[in-house]
């Protein structure tokens, strides 16, 4: 299948992305477009491995080598029937997944891996573009209703198959709009909310019923789901962040990431944020060298900061994948995303030690030392500097699922780490409730959390009907 | 299957052991008076030929007992006259009486009971019992055991009724046994198994059992007697591959002797049963009742064969017209044969099926006696008449001492041919006028023209019905169609015309382990040849294979009508969908169609499935009885309520009944069903018993295919479906030839397959006689797997999920089938011996055992039980003693890269375990150390098909030299290396062309039988004495029995491999449905050896996915000793189960030849080291839990072993390996794991004494020289010699010439094998198989003996598969050799007068010139080197030649690069084909003294336009571009001036060692 040579024939080629001085100006989407063309051959390059480990690299476990083959042989109608397959959202993950898929391909091992995530990327859109993309009716109602609880990625993605096995499927938001993280998390720059928007176009003509401004646990208590549902999925995320306890923690001027994030994506959708966390002008430190401290980075460069830094406590890995994650792991190794090459400085094995504010109460400065590695990062001595800083925020993670609220009332029981814990079908201690996602997996991947919802799916209608049909 | 079908004398089955599985191979052989004159002589004669062919048989534990030997003699009537009257009664006139030769119990008491039944059935039949004579033997001639199980043999002397004729009374006496038989087998007596009767007639008598040759005449003492005389003497020497006392196997049988065997014995059991009912003779009369069954159970394939013969002989055929009717020649396809002889044979295949296999058989009915061989000719069979009119026949020349100047001819038995001897007439029939006269009985020819068929006669259907996508994707959901199956299966068949190709080994669960529903197809496993017989190349030797078959009612076949051929004929099995609609609307004479449903209710659930399979046989018996005769079986209905029955299961259940109720050749079985769609399941239909196939869903998918899209443009939909028809045509010959069966008539219903995973109810009810030994699920699963796939299918089908199951069985998927080799194993292995972590490698051992106890292998289902307590650590035998019984799999250098096989080698080497070359020799500059000390010398050598680079220098750089029978990928086939991948490094270790493709033939050309492959292990170990020789066989069911045999011929070391391992390239079907995991095969193996106490002088090894510490212990306590491992070294050097290595493409550089990629090849001996390492602690972790010290103790200890008790699983929890876990009783002096060394006999090889008066050769280079008479008996000569010289001198040898033997006599085999350079061997006389197979630069010159008086060119000289893998070296053959002459040559140059079928075949280089006739097929394969043909009558030219790999091209004066160089001096000039034909024939004529020769060179310029250049294709496409092969082209050295053109003188000198003798030689040949 495919062409056999094709991976010694062609090299890897991704688009571009636009040049920085017109990208930081806006907030579109930073990729220009690739010619199919182009793209095909991109496909001819997967070698059609007898064991294709990007597909167990992949959480979704895409049929990968399929349908990059498809994609070479012009067979795009059936590449996004497979892609489908396995995946709801190939548009969230062909833009924001960071590809464990193209770690773990065999061609990786002695030469650029193909460009799976881009393909997926590109199948997804032409079949937006044919119009190929319908709403897809169950072929019969069971009549079982199920609540889901948080629209991010996994809840979306359950409540999607969940409404195709036939359920009735109610998905509860908080905020007032649909999307969690893919909405409020991911800046327009990553994934530009047009592209969420036409699939909850699609799950809503499919018959699921959203409802915005339900905070479950506290606008409206869990035990009424209880009633009206046969089945509760819980798919809220993990949305306690991880704080920095240092002394001046509590000046003004310092922010958790997802705060700042939030209101940038509320005011690109065009809704009016009143005092807006703002980048403009100031001296930027955000501490957290991770995605979301990527995206800070990016969405700071888009407001004019008057300087950007970006502190991580790990030391710098290595430029290629380090001996320690040998393929097909996910390698340590030094990624320069769009927001990176956008500007800024990156310094590395650097703990924060204080803040110190100015009269207002605002901070003013960053007090630092530069540390040893993990686990014990014994700082340096003799290496306490201070860096000018008017913004910082901290984007050092999350600690898992808000507990008060819905999880105590349910008196949900929690693993070791503090997410949910459930057994293989995704079913909560308690019976009927089900947990998917950063709530139960602790913070992760998108593609993880579709992975998550699609299982939980699968528990839950497995729960309803005694078996089910769901993949 | 009953006990009442154990062969007497042989075990019941248990364990594993089945005694249907036992194989003989014999040596066989007749003399005859052509006269009829009756002598002591000819007896004489016949123990002599007995004695000196007892090399081919074989004895077992106790040397003393024979396999059998046995005598058949015409009734010597003055002797018994005598005889009787000293008993008080007279005999009448020859004729008048039978005698029947009669083995009876030994207790007294049931022998008078046996006395009496016999009697009393005498009496019935209206004859008289004259009275009973005790058979005088001397018991202390022979063997112990043979003593131990001897019965009591007496004759008893029958009298014919009032006016009987002699026929009539050979009938009676028939009726009488068959009786008898029946009778005794029905009492209760406890000794009923000794009775047997070995012939019961008026005409010929019987003296057999189981001895050795020599004590036959000891044993029966009235052999000496003088008195007892005869004109003919036929005689047989058994090679059994058991060592059980089995005195009736012995042959010869009532009408004949065999060699060979009849691969489709089992559909002919079943046909003959079938047909009983049909039959009805006016010769018989109401006796035919009484003949029932006319195949005795418990015979052994020789003796249902000689049921058939006795049968419808006795009906009033001719013994030679039964001959061909039961075992045709290669008719449908041979440009040769006049076209009334194949409306004989054409008439007599629409009766019934050939009973086919390698069979060489002799015949006799007291008054005629011949001999016949099969279509292949794969037995040896040679002949002479004196000129006094004497007929001997034997499997070798030489068996009896003759006068040459008495000799008048010599032959040899050729394919599809009969020898005959008319002794009443006084006549040698030749073949010609044998078949003539058969031809001319009848005017067949008419007959097949008025009442044949054909499906073009037949009327058009209305139109078929039009299918849309909705109703084929339902339809391909209810038959579980994969994606994988469109994709790596149907399109590429379609599209190409061929079954696709794929590689490394299967890894995916058993059917029964699966927890996806299974095809019940993927329950069976296909068998296949090895050792006992031989595979064919159903490519290069398609003129012997056919796919014909002949469907319609069958008749009664005593008669002889043009009715019975009313048949309907088919060129292959496939049925389109518009030819179906044909059949099943047709009306023409006796056909009419009917259809019945092969479905069963959804609603219900499982056991509607049982009735609705009861149902369809009650409607097909209804059927019948109302007059059809074609039944359609068919699953097209297949709806919301109706779920298919498996296709398999509803035709064998229905063919099983018919035969039962004997009403299965009243009708054609047409299978009408969307299943089948890839090889494997067509063959399966056909091998249980369909007429027909219409795989309608496979047509109709190719059709949506192609409208949708998934081919090229220029392809129509007629187009794809023909090459889907060619694909599944090829691919069906190659799974017959696979078992060694020709035609698929005889394939039909021989159900060559083993179950696995199905229980016993199932099999036994569905498929009769089908192995399936571990039992498994039943029918409820089977209904269930069908019900899953029916809910599927009416599902809806949704835009977001493709539309079928993704499959996963060839490449690894997340939703598909499980693999043993998925990317968690794969990385955690890589990581662990990369980073050498052991802690690592007990993660990745911890996955391997999780995933086979999660039911993936048969050893997961195994537990571990501790043999006493557990051992410290400490005391368990160190790992650096454990991995040296350690060895990596046979890999060729062209399979993989070099520096993957450098890297194994050198990591075994460091650590003592072996690696081995694989199929493709080895660079010599790896026979010495590297300067770090380093040795990249693979230990094993391994000896395969094609003998690539197997020179007598690389026999001896080794320390264990492995026959490869078969592969655990693809047992029983050939291969392929492309063009594109034969580099110049792989061209110059293969001894190839770089660029021209190399074949491997699917048999070993010298390994026709279990004595054929006695003869390759004695031929190596002659070569090399000190390297143990090993045999590669792969796991099926009778493993054990053949192991067995291969442990009677003497291998050092027999290799069980799994069906799962791996290849380079096969046929995809191949790698998955082709043999069976090793734990059945290792198992099998120990329970035979240690029942036969031949365990103790072999070791076992096996391979196949062993992982890890777990696995090598219980393949240790099943049996081995030691352990191969190859895809995980693979794994460990980088190799991530691609599976493209057959594309080259390998991306890891690991199986790759490409230069770019093999740079990418990153493996190191370390890696491999601590693979090793790491496997033999954690071996010794479960050794010391278990007790064990050392691995030794661990052997065979089966009682460690237990089966699980906790598996649930919907499937696996019907398994019971209680066989597998069987331990046979056995005392204790019976060894269970090998204990001492194998006897070679090498101390008797003439070569003791060549050595010794070669020393100062050896030693100094000294020219020597000696002759010697030499014998048949004599076997190998020169091999060991030729040994001792590579020893010395590497692959340069000696000068030429420098040692020189001259022998006078008949030469053994392998005359001149392996000869190494600077020997020359003459011989005066003849010699028989495998002349200078190997030869590696020696030189051989044969001719007869100068006093014969016959003409050379016309008689046998040299017998079959001479110069086989010859790499370079010269020989000269004034004479006819046999069949395949200079098969697989690749550098010797050879001259001979004239050879059988498939001369030059597999050919890649050397040049070879046949100076006159050649047999059929000749360059079949070829693809390198030049043959010049001389073309007398131009009929080589026209139908001799295959010329799908040559062209035929005239020879002339012109230069031609291509042809061999005469030698240095003149190499800058090339000669022209003139100049080297010239030449060479000029060398032949003087080394020879060849009258032919001779007359050639005098008559130069009339001679040379007739002959014919044989040209390889490739060779000459290469030759063309790259000029630098020039230099390749074959070199042979030569004698000092070299003649140019017809300018020649005879006589001219040569190599100083040769002048003396030779030159005077021919100069006195000529002279006179």
């Amino acid at each position: 299948m495919g062409k056999p040579t094709g991976f010694m024939e062609y090299r890897r080629e991704l688009p571009a992305r636009r040049p920085v001085a017109e990208r930081v100006s806006d907030f579109r989407e930073v990729y220009q477009d690739f010619p199919e063309q182009k793209l095909r051959l991109q496909g001819a390059r997967c070698m059609d491995c007898g064991v294709p480990f990007c597909q167990t690299g992949c959480p979704l476990n895409n049929v990968i080598p399929d349908w990059n083959d498809l994609v070479y042989r012009d067979r795009w109608r059936e590449a996004v029937r497979a892609l489908h397959a396995t995946n709801n959202f190939p548009e969230f993950t062909g833009r924001i997944c960071p590809a464990p898929c193209e770690a773990a391909c065999v061609l990786g091992i002695n030469s650029p891996p193909v460009t799976i995530k881009n393909i997926e990327q590109a199948i997804i859109e032409h079949a937006f573009r044919e119009g190929w993309i319908h709403p897809e009716l169950p072929s019969h109602r069971t009549g079982k209703r199920v609540a889901v609880v948080g629209s991010g990625p996994s809840g979306l993605a359950a409540a999607q198959q969940l409404n195709r096995a036939g359920h009735w499927v109610t998905v509860f938001e908080k905020a007032d709009r649909i999307g969690g993280l893919l909405r409020y998390g991911i800046p327009d720059f990553k994934l530009e909310k047009r592209v969420l928007e036409r699939r909850l176009e699609q799950m809503t003509r499919e018959g699921v019923i959203f409802k915005t401004r339900k905070h479950i646990g506290q606008d409206v208590p869990v035990e009424e789901l209880g009633g009206e549902f046969d089945a509760i999925l819980l798919a809220g995320g993990a949305e306690s962040p991880r704080d920095l306890k240092v002394p001046g923690r509590e000046l003004a001027g310092i922010h958790f990431a997802m705060e700042y994030l939030l209101q940038q994506n509320r005011h690109v959708a065009g809704e009016a944020v009143a005092g807006q966390i703002l980048a403009t002008g100031r001296q930027v430190v955000i501490i957290g060298g991770g995605d979301t401290g990527a995206d800070c980075l990016g969405t700071a460069h888009r407001q004019k900061p008057q300087s950007v830094h970006q502190f991580e406590i790990m030391p710098m890995p290595p430029p290629e994948r380090s001996a320690s994650t040998p393929w097909p792991l996910w390698p340590l190794q030094l990624r320069t995303e769009s927001a990176h090459e956008e500007g800024g400085t990156r310094e590395w094995a650097v703990a924060t030690t204080r803040f110190s504010g100015d009269e207002n109460g605002r901070v003013k400065q960053l007090h630092a030392i530069r540390v040893g590695p993990p686990p014990k990062f014994e700082p340096i001595p003799g290496t306490d500097f201070t860096i000018e800083a008017d913004l910082v925020l901290i984007a050092m993670g999350f600690l898992g699922p808000v507990k008060n609220g819905m999880l105590e009332s349910l008196g949900m029981q929690l693993d070791a780490r503090g997410n949910v814990e459930c057994d293989a079908n995704h079913m909560t201690s308690v019976p009927g409730v089900f947990a998917a996602g950063d709530m139960r997996r602790g913070q992760s991947l998108v593609v993880w959390a579709i992975s998550e919802g699609r299982k939980a799916a699968r528990g839950i209608d497995k729960y309803l009907m005694g078996d089910t049909r769901l993949r | 299957m009953s006990s009442s079908m154990t062969p007497r004398g042989l075990p019941e089955p248990q364990g594993l052991y089945d005694p249907r599985n036992e194989h003989d191979a014999c040596g066989i052989g007749f003399v005859a008076d052509i006269s009829g004159t009756k002598s002591h002589d000819i007896i004489l004669k016949g123990i002599e030929i007995l004695i000196n062919l007892t090399h081919r048989g074989a004895c077992g534990c106790d040397p003393q007992t024979g396999d059998g030997a046995g005598v058949l003699i015409q009734i010597p009537h003055a002797f018994f006259e005598a005889e009787c009257t000293r008993l008080g009664f007279s005999l009448p006139s020859p004729g008048e009486y039978g005698v029947g030769m009669m083995f009876l119990p030994v207790e007294p008491h049931e022998r008078m009971r046996c006395e009496a039944i016999v009697e009393e059935i005498v009496i019935e039949e209206g004859l008289t019992v004259l009275g009973w004579r005790d058979t005088p033997v001397n018991a202390n001639t022979i063997g112990r055991l043979a003593r131990s199980t001897q019965p009591y043999i007496e004759q008893v002397f029958i009298r014919r009724a009032y006016g009987m004729d002699q026929d009539a009374l050979e009938r009676k006496l028939y009726v009488i046994r068959k009786r008898a038989e029946k009778e005794v087998a029905n009492t209760d007596l406890r000794e009923k198994s000794f009775f047997y009767v070995p012939s019961l007639s008026s005409r010929t008598i019987v003296y057999k059992g189981l001895l050795l040759a020599p004590q036959i005449v000891n044993f029966y003492l009235e052999l000496s007697n003088s008195e007892v005389r005869s004109a003919i003497c036929l005689v047989h020497q058994r090679f059994s591959t058991n060592t059980f006392p089995t005195w009736h196997l012995a042959h010869p049988y009532r009408y004949l002797c065999h060699n060979g065997e009849i691969n489709t014995l089992r559909g002919n059991v079943n046909w003959m049963q079938a047909r009983t009912s049909l039959l009805a003779s006016r010769l018989f009369g109401d006796d035919i009742k009484k003949l029932d069954p006319i195949i005795a159970p418990g015979g052994s394939d020789s003796a249902n064969l000689d049921n058939a013969v006795e049968l419808l002989t006795l009906a009033g055929r001719r013994l030679p017209h039964v001959m061909e009717m039961l075992i045709p020649a290669a008719w449908a396809s041979d440009p040769t044969m006049p076209e009334d002889v194949k409306a004989f044979y054409e008439y007599h295949a629409s009766l019934m099926e050939p009973w086919d296999g390698p069979a060489a058989v002799c015949f006799t009915d007291g008054r005629v006696i011949g001999a016949k061989l099969d279509r292949n000719g794969l037995r040896p069979g040679r002949f002479l008449v004196t000129q006094g009119g004497l007929v001997i026949m034997a499997s070798e020349a030489g068996v009896l001492p003759v006068n040459p100047a008495e000799v008048r001819f010599k032959g040899r038995l050729e394919p599809g041919r009969m020898l005959l001897v008319d002794t009443e007439k006084g006549r040698l029939i030749p073949d010609e006028e044998i078949k003539q006269q058969l031809a001319s009985r009848r005017p067949y020819a008419k007959w097949l023209k008025e009442n044949q068929i054909s499906l073009k006669q037949l009327a058009d259907p209305p139109r078929v019905q039009p299918t849309d996508h909705a109703t084929i994707l339902m339809r391909q959901r209810a038959f579980g169609y994969t994606d994988e199956d469109l994709r790596l299966i149907m399109i590429p068949m379609a599209q190409n015309g061929e079954e696709p190709v794929g590689s490394m080994g299967t890894d995916t669960p058993l059917a029964c382990f699966s927890d996806k529903p299974q095809l019940l197809f993927n329950y069976f496993k296909q068998m296949f040849a090895q050792v006992t017989n031989p595979a064919i190349d159903p490519i290069r030797e398609d003129l012997v294979m056919s796919l014909y078959d002949f469907i319609g009612r069958e008749g009664n076949i005593f008669e002889e009508t043009p009715q019975l051929c009313h048949t309907l004929k088919k060129r292959h099995p496939i049925v389109t969908n518009w030819n179906l609609e044909k059949l099943r609307r047709v009306s023409q004479g006796d056909f009419l169609a009917t259809t019945l449903p092969m479905l069963f209710r959804v609603e219900g659930g499982e056991k509607r499935l049982e009735e609705a399979v009861d149902s369809l046989c009650r409607s097909a018996s209804l059927a019948i009885k109302s007059g059809y005769t074609m039944l359609i079986l068919s699953d097209r209905g297949v709806d919301e309520e109706y779920a298919p029955i498996p296709s398999v299961l509803a035709l064998s259940a229905v063919h099983h009944h018919l035969v039962r109720e004997k009403t299965r050749n009243q009708v054609a079985l047409i299978v009408e069903t969307g299943e089948p769609r890839e090889v494997m399941h067509i063959a399966l239909l056909m091998g249980y018993g369909a007429s027909a196939i219409n795989p309608y869903l496979a047509i109709e998918t190719l059709e949506d295919l192609h409208a949708r899209g998934y081919f090229p443009p220029d392809y129509t939909f007629e187009k794809l479906l023909k090459n889907y028809i060619r694909a599944v045509d090829k691919g069906l010959l190659k799974v017959l030839s696979k078992m060694g069966i020709s035609t698929l008539q005889s394939y039909c219903g021989a159900q060559i397959f083993e179950a696995i995973g199905l229980n016993r109810a199932v099999v036994d009810r569905y498929f009769t006689g089908t192995a399936s030994r571990i039992e498994g699920v039943g029918l409820g699963v089977l209904a269930r797997e069908a019900l899953l796939r029916h809910k599927f299918a009416l599902q809806r089908p949704v835009e977001s999920d493709t539309e079928l199951e993704i499959g996963g069985s060839y490449q690894f998927r997340e939703r598909g089938e499980r693999h043993l080799l998925n990317p968690g194993v794969i990385s955690k292995l890589q990581h662990a011996v990369r980073q050498s972590s052991y802690s690592t490698f007990q993660e990745y051992a911890k996955l391997v055992n999780e995933q086979n106890r999660n039911l993936f292998t048969l050893r997961g289902l195994l537990d571990l039980k501790p043999a006493g307590p557990p051992v410290p650590l400490e005391e368990v035998e160190p790992a650096r003693e454990i991995v040296k019984r350690f060895a990596t799999g046979a890999m060729s250098f062209g399979s993989i890269s070099k520096e993957a096989h450098e890297t194994l080698a050198i990591a075994m080497n460091r650590i003592g375990g072996r690696s081995n070359t694989g199929e493709g020799g080895e660079d010599e500059a790896r026979f010495r150390p590297d300067p770090n000390g380093d040795l990249r010398r693979s230990a094993v050598k391994q000896v395969a098909s094609a003998r690539f680079g197997v020179t007598t220098n690389y026999l001896v750089n080794a320390e264990e030299l492995q026959i490869k029978i078969a592969q655990g990928a693809k047992p029983g086939e050939g291969g392929q290396l492309p063009g594109h991948k034969v580099s110049d490094a792989i061209a110059r270790v293969r001894h190839a062309i770089p660029g021209v493709g190399l074949i491997s033939p699917p048999p070993h050309h010298d390994i026709y039988s279990i004595e054929d492959l006695a003869q390759l292990i004695y031929d190596l170990k002659n070569v090399n004495p000190q390297a143990r020789i090993s045999v590669k066989l792969v796991a099926e069911s009778g493993v054990g029995t053949v192991a067995a045999g291969v442990a009677k011929a003497h291998a050092d070391v027999i290799l069980i491999c799994g069906y799962d391992g791996g290849t380079g390239a096969s046929p995809i079907s191949s790698i998955r449905h082709a043999g069976i995991p090793w734990e059945l095969g290792l198992s099998e193996t120990q329970q035979v050896l240690v029942m036969n106490d031949l365990r103790s002088r072999v070791r076992l090894q096996v391979d196949g996915k062993l992982q890890c510490g777990r696995d090598v212990a219980i393949a240790a306590l099943l049996g081995a000793e030691e352990f191969g491992f190859a895809t995980t070294p693979l794994i460990t050097l980088g190799c991530i189960m691609m599976r493209k290595c057959h594309l080259n493409t390998c991306p890891v550089g690991v199986a790759t030849q490409d230069p770019e990629l093999r740079k990418r090849f990153q493996g190191q001996p370390e890696h491999v080291i601590n693979f090793l390492f790491y496997l033999a602690e954690d071996l010794r972790q479960v050794m010391a839990g278990l007790g064990f010290r050392t691995v030794n103790e661990m052997v065979g200890r089966v009682d460690c072993l237990v089966q699980r008790r906790d598996v649930n699983h919907w499937k696996a929890r019907g398994l019971d390996l209680s066989a597998v876990l069987y331990n046979p009783a056995a005392p204790a002096r019976v060894g269970r794991r090998c204990l001492t060394k194998q006897d070679h006999g090498l101390e008797s090889s003439l070569d003791h004494k060549m050595i010794d008066h070669a020393r100062e050769a050896l030693e100094r280079g000294a020219p020597v020289f000696l002759s010697l008479p030499i014998s048949n008996t004599h076997r190998a000569v020169g091999a060991m010699l030729s040994g001792e010289i590579a020893r010395r001198y590497g692959s340069e040898g000696l000068p030429d010439d420098t040692v020189r033997f001259d022998f006078t006599g008949s030469a053994g085999q392998s005359f001149g094998a392996f000869l190494a350079k600077g020997i020359t061997m003459v011989l005066e006389g003849e010699a028989n198989d495998y002349v200078g197979k190997g030869l590696s630069g020696g030189k051989l010159v044969v001719y007869p003996p100068r006093t014969s008086s016959f003409q050379p060119e016309e008689n046998i000289l040299v017998g079959n598969v001479v110069l086989y893998g010859a790499t370079s070296g010269e020989a000269y053959f004034n004479g006819m050799a046999g069949e395949r002459f200079a098969v697989r040559n690749s550098g010797a140059t050879a001259v001979v007068e004239a050879v059988g079928d498939h001369g030059c075949e597999y050919m890649t280089r050397g040049t070879v010139i046949v100076l006159g006739k050649t047999g059929r097929n000749f360059a079949a394969g070829m693809t390198g080197g030049i043959a010049y043909v001389l073309d007398e009558t131009g009929e080589f030219a026209k139908v001799r030649c295959n010329r799908a790999s040559v062209d035929l091209e005239p020879v002339t004066d012109g230069r031609c690069r291509a042809c061999a160089t005469l030698d240095e001096g003149t190499a800058s000039r090339p000669p022209t084909d003139a100049d080297s034909i010239a030449f060479l024939v000029a060398r032949h004529a003087e080394l020879t003294g060849s009258p032919r020769a001779k007359w050639v060179l005098d008559n130069w310029a009339t001679m040379l336009p007739k002959f014919v250049k044989v040209f390889p294709h490739e060779y000459k496409r290469v030759l063309a571009v790259s000029p630098a092969s020039a230099s390749l082209a074959p070199v042979f050295s030569s004698g000092d001036s070299a003649p140019t053109g017809a300018d020649l003188e005879v006589g001219t000198s040569v190599g100083a060692g040769l002048r003396a003798g030779a030159a005077s030689a021919s100069r006195e040949a000529l002279g006179g």
